[in-house]
């Protein structure tokens, strides 16, 4: 079993849930998060002069799937997220250990 | 002089409409600052509505315009509102019941004080903030008040004119921050983090109850129902319209046009139209409006960027520099046409009048800065100005009032 926990742009959402639903995967858990990579940060206005804002906002989704589907569920986010330019986020897939689904008990494997 | 329904009406109406002006400005200025300081924030606007409230009833009334002392400041004879009833005075606004008279000018004192908090939110202890403005009410904004609107202030004996508080209101204001800035110091991290406003749409609504308010402020200063209200009215509408569309072309020009940078545009217009609003045509609002834009902008920039001055919400930027140049155009655009009360300017063939309104901008520029420092000095070697390290941190909201401005995780 896997974690994927995917940073990618904001006005992406949308378009990653599509394409996972289009490949039956359901589940997934999102966050707004705030962080930086090689895109650094905008610049904002003040009422006067500018500042910089070096942590932009991204939307985080984590999921967890059997191994064998991992390529296929990295593949559509990679899709529909790139646009080749900077900022256009990271994918990290993490081992899991144990799955509990709270309504039934259930473990592991039968628990995804 | 019986009373006059239609000017009671009117005075009593601009008294409220200035009074929502200090919550707007609590909106205002929250809004522009962060997140674990936004309820401090709005509370040191909104606590002048208590304490000045209550102090003005007791004796700062009296102390602004009670009998004259020598010029400088008024007697005890209106102490506790002895005298001040529901007959007009016979000096002040004497077709309207002395007590509305005195309500609307309690009103300009309680957003006065509000007003200097701007330059020292996000550090300064809440308990030594109301110390100061007691005191600074007691001997700043009354004797000031005296000099420039009360019958033998030494400044109003000279003619200088102020219609509304440009120098009463805003130039007092904006020098006193100014000084207790020096006084209390940067925020911490000031100026490498950047410090973003936590809620720009609160800071627009703050803006547009000011704008509101401010026609009771300046059309109400006519204190009659009457055509110089009107043509007060129309001048301090122009002035803020003049002076929100440069400010926005001005960010436009450098960037985009800045929603913050807008409504402060409105705002320095606001306060720059002030003291001319009645003694100058409504049309003269327009070049009036465009140089505070213009001016205010680049001072600001100076003060903040260049010199890295933490005036945190920026009180000297716009209304100090507001005031002063308010008082300035007075001299310059008034005209005895619009009100026969007032004086001709210097585009009229009165010269005179700019010096006059020069001195007034020294002396209440000078006297505020000066009292104020003593003052602030004051109270910081007795009970301490400033927050301590941990409690700026964490934020005023929770270090010195317990609350925060948004709930917990439960929606």
């Amino acid at each position: 079993m896997k974690k994927i926990e995917a940073i990618i742009r904001e006005e992406k959402l949308e378009a990653v849930k599509k394409a996972l639903e289009e490949n039956s995967y359901f589940g997934m858990t999102v966050s707004e998060v705030s962080g930086r990579g090689r895109q650094k940060g905008i610049p904002l206005q003040w009422r006067v002069g500018e500042y910089r804002v070096d942590l932009l906002p991204k939307i985080k989704i984590e999921l967890v799937l059997l191994d064998e589907d991992v390529p296929v569920v990295i593949d559509a986010i990679v899709k529909t997220c790139r646009t080749g330019e900077i900022g256009d986020g990271k994918i990290f897939i993490l081992p899991v250990e144990n799955v509990v689904r709270v309504r039934t008990g259930d473990r592991d494997e039968n628990a995804i | 002089m019986p009373v006059s329904s239609g000017d009671t009406a009117w005075i009593l109406i601009s008294s409220a409409l200035v009074m929502l002006m200090t919550p707007g400005l609590a909106l205002f200025y929250g809004g522009m600052a962060r997140r674990k300081n936004l309820l401090s924030t709005i509370m040191m606007s909104f606590a002048a509505l208590g304490l000045i409230g209550i102090l003005w009833v007791l004796y700062g009334y009296s102390l602004s315009f009670g009998s004259d002392n020598g010029g400088f400041i008024g007697g005890l004879n209106f102490v506790g509102l002895m005298g001040v009833g529901q007959e007009p005075s016979s000096v002040y606004a004497s077709t309207v019941p002395h007590l509305a008279f005195m309500v609307f000018q309690g009103m300009f004192a309680i957003i006065t004080v509000a007003l200097i908090t701007g330059a020292v939110v996000e550090r300064i202890k809440f308990g030594a903030l109301l110390i100061f403005s007691a005191l600074w009410m007691t001997v700043v904004y009354c004797p000031i008040a005296h000099w420039v609107w009360s019958d033998g202030g030494w400044l109003a004996n000279l003619g200088v004119l102020d219609f509304a508080g440009g120098a009463v209101v805003h130039i007092n204001a904006g020098v006193s921050a100014l000084a207790l800035v020096m006084l209390l110091g940067r925020r911490r991290g000031f100026p490498e983090q950047p410090m973003e406003p936590n809620n720009i749409p609160m800071v627009v609504l703050g803006a547009g109850l000011l704008w509101f308010g401010w026609f009771g402020f300046n059309a109400g200063s006519s204190l009659a129902s009457n055509g110089l209200a009107a043509s007060a009215f129309v001048a301090t509408n122009t002035a803020a319209a003049a002076a929100a569309f440069t400010w926005m072309v001005i960010s436009w020009l450098y960037r985009r046009p800045s929603v913050l940078g807008t409504v402060t545009g409105a705002i320095a217009g606001l306060a720059t139209i002030t003291p001319a609003a009645g003694f100058v045509t409504p049309l003269a609002g327009i070049p009036i409006g465009m140089v505070a834009a213009i001016v205010c902008y680049y001072i600001m920039l100076l003060l903040k960027t260049k010199l890295g001055f933490d005036d945190s919400l920026d009180v000297f930027a716009v209304h100090g520099v507001g005031g002063i140049l308010g008082m300035l155009a007075t001299g310059i655009f008034a005209t005895m046409a619009v009100n026969s009360a007032g004086a001709d300017g210097l585009l009229a063939g009165n010269g005179v009048q700019f010096i006059k309104q020069l001195l007034g901008v020294v002396a209440v520029g000078a006297y505020a800065f000066v009292v104020t420092w003593i003052l602030g000095k004051l109270v910081d070697v007795t009970v301490g100005l400033r927050v301590g390290q941990m409690e700026e941190t964490v934020g005023l909201d929770l270090s010195q009032h317990g609350e925060r401005a948004y709930g917990g995780l439960l929606r």
